[in-house]
C-alpha cells in the first residue's frame, strides 16, 4: 500500500458527478462544418500546410509542428478545405486565429494509419509520432506531449483524479478505455524511463479505478518497475497537477520548476489514452470525449471531433430554456464562452450548461474581515486575503514577495469567501499588470541599452576618428621632420661631408 | 461577466456573525441564573444603540445601509460591550460606550473589515478610564433581584450599597495590596464572600459558559483552536509558574481562567478577525501575548482586569507579527523533500 501525502487546504464543493457519468460515451454526429484552429497548444500555433478547395482525408495533417515546442494538426474527417480564416477562439479572452474550414464528405476516409510496437520501436521514432499526431495535454493545459517525454523520470503519474465537480469524461474513458489508458501509460514511462507509473484517481470514481486495476492485471512494468492504481481523497484540487504529485509522492514542486528536475512527469488519462491511439493504431489526435453537464435534459460523454462548433454540439445534451451560460471546463476554473460558434478544441474536457436556479448569481460583495477562510483553504499555503489587499491597491511589489505567482487559481478562496469577494479575479488582474510592465520594462531596457549602445558607438567612433586624425597628423608631422632633417642632412652634408648623418629619425 | 469559481460555499459574514452570537448564548444564561435578567436589558439597549448608530454610519458614509445593517456585526460589538460592562452600570454609560466602539473604532477607521482595534475593547478602555468607580461597580453574586437593579440602570439615583460587591478579581488586588490587612492569598480567598470554587462565585460559571460557546465556535470552524489555546494555556503556565514561586502574592491559575474576562477574551475577543493575527503562528503569538499583558496588568497594574488594554495593545502589533510569521509557501519550505 502505498503512503500518501496530503496537500494544505483543499474544497470539498458538491460533485455532481453522477448526473452525467452513468451513461456510455456516444459518439458526436459529424457537423455540418469543422472549423479547425491551427493554434492547438498552449506553445504556438502550425504552419498552414493546406489552402480552400483542398480535398483532405481523416487524419491528414493540415497544420505543421513548428519548431521544438510546436504540434501537427489534423483534419478530423474527409472532405473540403472551404477556407482558411480567423475565426474567434475558446478563449477568455475570445482572441480570433486562423481556422481551417472543413466542410466533411461524410465518407470519413482515412490517410493510410501506419501502427508502430510501442515497446520495441525506437524511442525518437515514437516522440515523433506523438509529435505527429499532434497530441497536447488533454487535461486542459494542451501543452505539447512529445516535450514532456523528453524527460528522463522515476516516476509517472497519470492524472485520473478529475477533481472538478460536473466533468465526467476522464471517468467514462477510464471505465470504457482503460486497456489503451494502461498501453499508453506504458508507452510513455518506456519514453522516459519510469520506474513506476501511479495512477491517481479520486476515491469518488471506484469504477474507474477498477477498470484500470483489471486492465493492469498482474502486469509489471519492464520486470523490475512497479505499476499501480491510487484511490486519492476526493479533495478539489487534488487533480491539479502539483497537487496530485504531492499526494501520490510527497514531492512538492514550486512555482517555476517542473516535475522533471525532482525525477516525476505527469500526464492525463485522456493524453495516455491518445498516445496508445497514435502509437499502436497510427491515429492523430483529432477527437476527443467532452462532457455536458449542468442545464441539460440529456447530459452526458461524447467523442467530439476537435474543431466541432459547440452550438452544433450542445443540442445532443438539450439545454434546458433556462440555461443562460455555457462554461469550458468546471465551475471551479472554467470560463464562460461569449460566442458559441467556437469550436471544440483538445482542451475542451466540458461544456457546462449554466441557470440562475443550478448556478446562483454571487451575492453582493461585503468587505474583507481576515476570517482565515482563504489561508486555510489555499493548497498552495498562500495568504490569499493579503493578496487581495494588495492586487487591490496595485501594491505589485508586495504582492510578488508574498507569492502571488505561485497561486494556481484553483478558486478555493473565493469558493469559501464569506464576503463573497472574487479574489482570483484580483489576482489575474494582478498578475495581468505585472506582466505588462514588465513586458513594457524589458521594452524599455531594450530601448535604453540600444540608445547607451548607440551614444557609446558614437563615442567611439570620434574617438576613433580623432585617433586617426591624430595618428595622420603625427605622421605628417613625422614626415615633414623627416623631410626637413634630410634637407638639414643634406645641407650639411654639402656644407661638412665628412660628417656621418646622425639626425635620422628623431621625428 | 462572470468568472470562476462560480459555485460558491453558503457561508456568509451574516452567518459568521450569528453563529458568534449564538455562541454567545450558555454564557449569557448562566449570568441570567446567577444575576439575574438585567444583563438582558443592557444587550437590548446596545443592541438598538449599535443598530442605530450603524445605521447612521452607513448612512453618512454612503454605504448601502440594509446590506451592512444586518450582517451582524454591530450585534457582535454590542452584545460584547454589554458582556464586559457592568450589568448595573447606567444606560447611558452603556449607550456612550456602543457609540465609542461603532462610531469611532469601527466606522472612523473605515468600517466592517478594517478597523485596527477591537471595537468593543475600545468602548471598555475609554470608559474604564473615563469613569473608572462606574465601571468597577459590579452586582454581588448572591443578589439577583431585578428591580433595585433596573432602577440603578436608568434612574439617575443609584442606591448601591445592598447590590455592589467588589469583583473577585478587584477584592484580590485591593486586599493584597493593603498593608494592613497582611492577607494571604488563601484567607482572602476564604474570608470574602465574592469568591467561588475555581473563580468568582457566579463569574466561573458564566466563564464555563463562554468556554462552552468557544468549543462550539471551533467545532464549526468560525475560529481555530490557535488563539483560544495560546491564550488559556499562557494565562495557566504564567499563572501557576508564579503562584508556586510565590503563592502568597500570586494566585493560581484557575482563578486567572475563571475570572474576569478571561474566558470572553479567549474566544470571542481574542479571536476577532479583523482585529487578530491570520497566521496560524501569529495567532498564537498574538494570543500569547494577549495572555501574558492581561496577566501582568491584573497582577501589577492599576485597573482589575487587564484582557482590555492587553488586546488593544496586541492589535497594534498585529501588522507585525503577521509580516514576520508567513507560513512557507507550497514547494518552498527548506530542508530535505518529506
Amino acid at each position: 500500500m502505498l503512503e500518501l501525502f496530503r496537500f494544505h487546504g483543499g474544497v470539498k464543493p458538491a460533485s455532481h458527478k453522477q448526473e452525467s457519468s452513468g451513461t456510455p460515451i456516444l459518439p458526436a454526429p459529424l457537423p455540418q462544418l469543422l472549423v479547425v484552429p491551427f493554434r492547438q497548444s498552449a506553445t504556438g500555433a502550425a504552419a498552414i500546410r493546406v489552402q480552400a478547395g483542398d480535398q483532405v482525408l481523416k487524419g491528414q495533417v493540415i497544420g505543421g509542428a513548428e519548431g521544438p515546442f510546436g504540434t501537427t494538426v489534423h483534419a478530423p474527417t474527409s472532405g473540403t478545405v472551404r477556407a482558411i480564416e480567423e475565426r474567434p477562439l475558446p478563449h477568455p479572452s475570445g482572441l480570433a486565429a486562423p481556422c481551417a474550414i472543413i466542410e466533411p464528405d461524410g465518407e470519413e476516409r482515412w490517410i493510410e494509419r501506419a501502427p508502430l510496437d510501442g515497446l520495441a520501436a525506437d524511442a525518437e521514432l515514437l516522440r515523433a509520432r506523438i509529435r505527429d499526431a499532434g497530441i497536447v495535454g488533454l487535461g486542459g493545459a494542451a501543452f505539447p506531449s512529445h516535450v514532456k517525454a523528453r524527460a528522463r523520470i522515476e516516476t509517472l503519474v497519470i492524472n485520473g483524479a478529475e477533481c472538478e465537480p460536473w466533468i465526467t469524461c476522464d471517468d467514462r474513458l477510464m471505465r470504457e478505455r482503460a486497456d489503451e489508458i494502461v498501453a499508453g501509460a506504458r508507452i510513455l514511462a518506456r519514453l522516459m524511463d519510469a520506474r513506476r507509473i501511479l495512477f491517481g484517481v479520486e476515491d469518488n470514481k471506484p469504477e474507474a479505478a477498477a477498470a484500470l486495476r483489471a486492465a493492469l492485471g498482474q502486469e509489471r512494468l519492464g520486470g523490475a518497475g512497479e505499476i499501480q492504481v491510487v484511490a486519492v481523497p476526493t479533495l478539489y484540487p487534488a487533480g491539479g497537477e502539483k497537487q496530485l504529485i504531492r499526494v501520490l509522492t510527497g514531492i512538492e514542486i514550486p512555482y517555476g520548476k517542473l516535475g522533471p528536475d525532482f525525477g516525476v512527469q505527469c500526464f492525463n488519462v485522456g493524453t495516455a489514452y491518445a498516445v496508445a491511439r497514435a502509437v499502436l493504431h497510427g491515429e492523430p489526435l483529432i477527437s476527443r470525449i467532452v462532457t455536458l453537464a449542468g442545464n441539460y435534459a440529456h447530459p452526458g460523454n461524447f467523442e467530439v471531433l476537435v474543431g466541432t462548433p459547440i452550438d452544433a454540439l450542445l443540442p445532443l445534451g438539450a439545454p434546458q430554456a433556462d440555461t443562460d451560460r455555457i462554461v469550458m471546463g468546471g465551475p471551479m476554473m472554467g470560463f464562460p464562452l461569449a460566442d458559441l460558434t467556437v469550436p471544440v478544441v483538445k482542451a475542451t474536457n466540458c461544456l457546462l450548461a449554466m441557470s440562475p436556479a443550478l448556478f446562483p448569481p454571487p451575492p453582493p460583495e461585503m468587505p474583507c474581515i481576515r476570517c482565515g477562510a482563504c489561508t486555510r483553504a489555499c493548497p498552495v499555503v498562500l495568504q490569499p486575503h493579503e493578496l487581495y489587499w494588495f492586487s487591490r491597491s496595485k501594491n505589485f511589489g508586495k504582492a510578488q514577495e508574498y507569492h502571488l505567482f505561485d497561486c494556481i487559481e484553483c478558486g478555493c478562496c473565493a469558493f469559501v469567501c464569506p464576503s463573497r469577494i472574487p479574489l482570483v479575479d484580483y489576482y489575474r488582474f494582478a498578475k495581468a499588470e505585472i506582466r505588462a510592465r514588465e513586458r513594457d520594462k524589458a521594452a524599455a531596457d531594450r530601448a535604453r541599452e540600444r540608445h547607451e549602445f548607440r551614444q557609446f558607438r558614437e563615442e567611439r567612433e570620434k574617438a576613433e576618428k580623432a585617433a586617426r586624425l591624430a595618428a595622420k597628423a603625427a605622421e605628417t608631422k613625422a614626415k615633414l621632420a623627416q623631410e626637413d632633417a634630410a634637407k638639414i642632412a643634406a645641407a650639411q652634408a654639402k656644407a661638412h661631408p665628412e660628417a656621418a648623418p646622425t639626425s635620422e629619425g628623431n621625428a | 461577466m462572470h468568472t470562476s469559481p462560480h459555485v460558491l460555499q453558503s457561508t456568509s459574514v451574516r452567518s459568521v456573525m450569528l453563529k458568534v452570537l449564538a455562541a454567545l448564548l450558555p454564557g449569557i444564561f448562566a449570568y441570567v441564573w446567577f444575576f439575574g435578567a438585567i444583563i438582558l436589558v443592557q444587550i437590548a439597549l446596545a443592541s438598538v444603540a449599535a443598530l442605530c448608530a450603524e445605521a447612521l454610519m452607513l448612512r453618512l458614509r454612503g454605504k448601502p445601509v440594509l446590506l451592512f445593517l444586518t450582517d451582524g456585526s454591530a450585534l457582535v460589538t454590542a452584545w460584547l460591550v454589554a458582556l464586559t460592562f457592568p450589568p448595573i452600570a447606567p444606560w447611558w454609560l452603556t449607550v456612550t460606550g456602543v457609540l465609542i466602539a461603532i462610531v469611532v473604532a469601527k466606522h472612523l477607521y473605515g468600517g466592517l473589515g478594517q478597523n485596527p482595534f477591537n471595537p468593543a475593547m475600545v468602548a471598555f478602555c475609554t470608559m474604564i478610564v473615563a469613569y473608572p468607580q462606574l465601571m468597577s461597580q459590579w452586582p454581588r453574586a448572591d443578589f439577583n433581584t431585578f428591580a433595585p437593579m433596573f432602577n440603578a440602570v436608568f434612574s439617575g439615583y443609584r442606591e448601591l450599597d445592598a447590590i455592589v460587591m467588589a469583583t473577585p478579581l478587584d477584592a484580590l488586588r485591593t486586599v493584597l495590596r493593603d498593608p494592613e490587612q497582611r492577607l494571604t492569598i488563601a484567607g482572602i480567598l476564604g474570608s470574602h464572600a465574592t469568591f467561588g470554587n475555581i473563580g468568582g462565585l457566579g463569574w466561573e460559571w458564566v466563564a464555563a459558559g463562554y468556554l462552552l460557546g468557544g468549543l462550539w465556535l471551533i467545532q464549526q470552524r468560525i475560529i481555530t483552536w490557535h488563539v483560544p489555546a495560546a491564550f488559556v494555556v499562557t494565562l495557566a503556565v504564567i499563572a501557576a509558574t508564579f503562584n508556586i514561586l510565590n503563592p502568597e502574592r500570586f494566585v493560581g491559575a484557575n482563578f486567572h481562567l475563571f475570572t474576569g474576562g478571561a474566558m470572553l477574551g479567549a474566544f470571542f475577543i481574542a479571536t476577532d478577525p479583523v482585529s487578530g493575527c491570520t497566521t496560524p503562528l501569529g495567532k498564537l503569538i498574538f494570543a500569547a501575548g494577549a495572555a501574558l499583558l492581561t496577566w501582568i496588568i491584573r497582577s501589577f497594574g492599576a485597573y482589575p482586569d487587564g484582557m482590555a488594554f492587553a488586546i488593544l495593545l496586541m492589535n497594534l502589533l498585529v501588522p507585525l507579527i503577521d509580516m514576520g510569521t508567513q507560513p512557507k509557501v507550497f514547494g518552498h519550505k527548506k530542508g530535505p523533500l518529506p
